[in-house]
């Protein structure tokens, strides 16, 4: 008998009598209006700076976050426009991971976020790359449309595709580990920019 | 061994893991109890984590909706995991990854070894993950000649101090930040000498000390909080980033996950994502989640093994009433509220699993003859059944297990006594007028005599009345 063969045996076994199927009861809200307000206000309270700007604006936005000469990740298909002439474009051509790791930031567009749990989603399409890049540099700008917001997380479930990549991002890296208070800033990026469009 | 017994429902083994300590629950609490520092660092860290958890709960206009279709997802899974399983390893490997199936502890280990012994590596780096700890992983890998590097702060926390967990969440909640900086200054290589106790300055040390071990280890061992049946995605719940370091950087993932992870839809992650942080960290949502779907090319780890572990739950399972215990999606809000456990700690459980659903699932997964003091770990106050998310009846559950546990024969013996002298009137009224008389010998909690010493160790025994009922029904 393989394990394979033993587990399965075991819990049919285990369901002997076979318990009565279950229904279960989907009463909790699924539909609710979108608060971009609360977006920011949800960002903002875990430490991730918000810049509501027009799309024009994303390049001068990104130069007046970053310092002169900054190297910055680019994912493959990530809108030229956004990044400005103050900063050194390091595209995504198979970098290694060092190299990622020694740049100051990356900047990405994203897939979903979520008002309510002030939320960013990556998944992976050409505009934000590889997961490992918006992983090492140590800060992070994101840019996201008010179009790709959604209330909640059973909304957000339901526009992604589960065979992509996911990342969800909420807030920059952090910690409770320590005495159970939220200490930002171990592992991933400390410092997280949100770009929102209109 | 016969193909039926193989089949049978089946506890964890004993001489591997982390589900027995070595002492009762007593014995080893009477010590907990004695350390003054753990207790202010307890009272501490669960005040701070349950003003945060209502916090937020309370921002949730739906939260009973919410636990009621926890509850019933879970309760579902349970009722077809056979085929939830089978219908998982069907999309994982349709998605490029491997499947391994481990009927306990040792099994396990002996695949995880194996598979990281076929990569040609002797360092593997770990995120938190309460399964491999149950099955002792750590310890097989270091008796095979690899070095296990755990992650998570806490963790690290713990594996530098040659300590033991002590919380499912914060395994190092026993810890202060003043004793964490010692243990840093004592253990890290390379640390900084000019380090402080501040918070932010213990996380940047350990953001330098793991850098260098997440850009070179090819290998990585994770758990899991959710598996998708429908579509094969494993998801990964957490806070640091170290969870994402090694689900993307590694070429080699290995995810060790019990059975009982597996959700049937994607969409009942709606349900799980908005319960788990809030009643865990008190957080609207942890700081990142990742979730991956077999291998993806050009994009994180190209070798993908899921090894699905019994270890004990097939016995759980077969406990009509205890299988709710297989419910927990190990958020620690039943740890957080519980008043023994806030006194004691986590290792005065003996088992990875501590607080109330360690009480309830240790005893289950070993055979309750193997945790026989843990059900009684608790004063049945029902703080935990309020605060679980997805709705386990911790009460009910411990009341259970002590009616399963190993009775003393002399508990049995005064019990029939008691309930003869009940049935008979005279027998009663002369046992009523008896325990005046120790009014005659003692004082209030001045305890019984041996053998019945044991009850009154930890109890006040009442003061018998100047009269009995009838006595004063008589007299009116």
């Amino acid at each position: 008998m393989t394990a394979r063969e033993v587990i399965l045996a075991r819990l049919r076994a285990a369901l002997d009598p076979a318990p009565a199927p279950v229904e279960v009861p989907r009463e909790y809200r699924r539909d609710a209006p979108v608060d971009l307000d609360r977006l920011v206000d949800r960002l903002t309270d875990y430490r991730a700076h918000v810049h509501r700007v027009a799309e024009t604006a994303v390049a001068d936005t990104v130069a007046a976050i970053l310092p002169t000469g900054a190297t910055v990740v680019v994912p493959p298909a990530l809108p030229p426009a956004w990044l400005p002439a103050t900063v050194t474009a390091r595209p995504d051509d198979d970098l290694d991971n060092r190299q990622i790791a020694a740049a100051d930031a990356v900047i990405t567009a994203a897939a979903v976020a979520i008002a309510d749990t002030g939320t960013v989603i990556l998944d992976g399409s050409p505009d934000q790359g590889r997961r490992v890049l918006s992983l090492l540099p140590d800060l992070h700008i994101c840019v996201i449309r008010a179009a790709q917001v959604v209330a909640g997380v059973p909304q957000a479930l339901a526009r992604l595709t589960s065979h992509r990549p996911l990342t969800w991002i909420s807030g920059p890296s952090a910690t409770s580990d320590i005495e159970l208070n939220r200490v930002e800033g171990v592992h991933g990026p400390r410092t997280l920019h949100l770009i929102l469009l209109p | 061994m016969t193909r039926a017994f193989l089949g049978m429902p089946t506890t964890a083994p004993r001489g591997v893991g982390h589900l027995r300590g070595e002492q009762t629950f007593p014995a080893a609490a009477r010590q907990a109890l004695a350390d003054p520092q753990l207790r202010r660092n307890l009272g501490h860290a669960t005040a701070t984590i349950r003003a945060k958890s209502a916090g937020v709960i309370a921002e949730v206009p739906d939260w009973e909706q919410l636990r009621a279709a926890g509850s019933a997802i879970k309760a579902d899974v349970l009722a077809r995991l056979p085929e939830l399983l089978e219908q998982l390893e069907d999309r994982v490997s349709a998605a490029g990854g491997v499947v391994h199936w481990a009927a306990d502890a040792n099994e396990a280990n002996a695949i995880v070894v194996d598979l990281v012994r076929a990569t040609g590596n002797d360092r593997v780096i770990k995120v938190k993950s309460m399964v491999t700890q149950e099955i002792g992983l750590n310890e097989a890998l270091e008796a095979a000649g690899i070095a296990p590097v755990e992650t998570d702060l806490a963790e690290l926390i713990v594996q530098l101090g040659e300590d033991r967990p002590s919380h499912i969440l914060v395994p190092a909640i026993h810890r202060n930040r003043a004793e964490i900086r010692e243990i840093f200054l004592r253990a890290m290589p390379g640390v900084d000498p000019g380090l402080t106790d501040e918070p932010a300055v213990l996380a940047a040390a350990a953001r330098r000390f793991l850098r260098q071990t997440f850009l070179s280890t090819p290998v990585a061992v994770s758990g899991a909080n959710f598996a998708v049946a429908e579509t094969g995605t494993l998801a990964v719940v957490e806070s640091e980033g170290n969870g994402r370091m090694c689900l993307t950087l590694p070429r080699t993932l290995i995810t060790v996950m019990g059975v009982e992870k597996v959700v049937p839809t994607w969409r009942d992650l709606e349900v799980f994502l908005q319960l788990l942080p809030r009643a865990s960290t008190g957080e609207r949502m942890n700081p990142y989640t990742s979730m991956w779907t077999g291998v993806s090319p050009g994009d994180g780890p190209q070798e993908f093994h899921l090894v699905l572990l019994d270890n004990g739950r097939s016995a759980v399972l077969a406990d009509e009433v205890g299988r709710q215990a297989l419910h927990c999606i190990r958020c620690s809000a039943c740890l957080n509220v519980c008043p023994v456990y806030e006194r004691t700690g986590g290792h005065a459980y003996g088992s990875v699993y501590p607080g109330p659903i360690g009480a309830v699932l240790s005893p289950q997964l070993t055979g309750v003859a193997d945790n026989a003091s843990l059900p009684y770990a608790s004063s049945l106050c029902g703080a935990c059944y309020d605060a679980c998310p997805v709705k386990i009846n911790i009460p009910e559950l411990l009341v259970h297990l002590r009616d399963q546990a190993p009775h003393p024969r002399g508990e049995s013996a005064a019990m029939a006594a008691a309930a003869y002298a009940m049935d008979h009137p005279a027998l009663y009224a002369a046992a009523q007028r008896a325990t005046r008389l120790s009014r005659l010998t003692g004082r209030r909690g001045r305890g019984l005599p041996p053998p019945l010493s044991g009850w009154t160790a930890s109890r006040d025994l009442p003061e018998p009345p100047a009269q009995t009922f009838r006595q004063w029904w008589a007299s009116r």
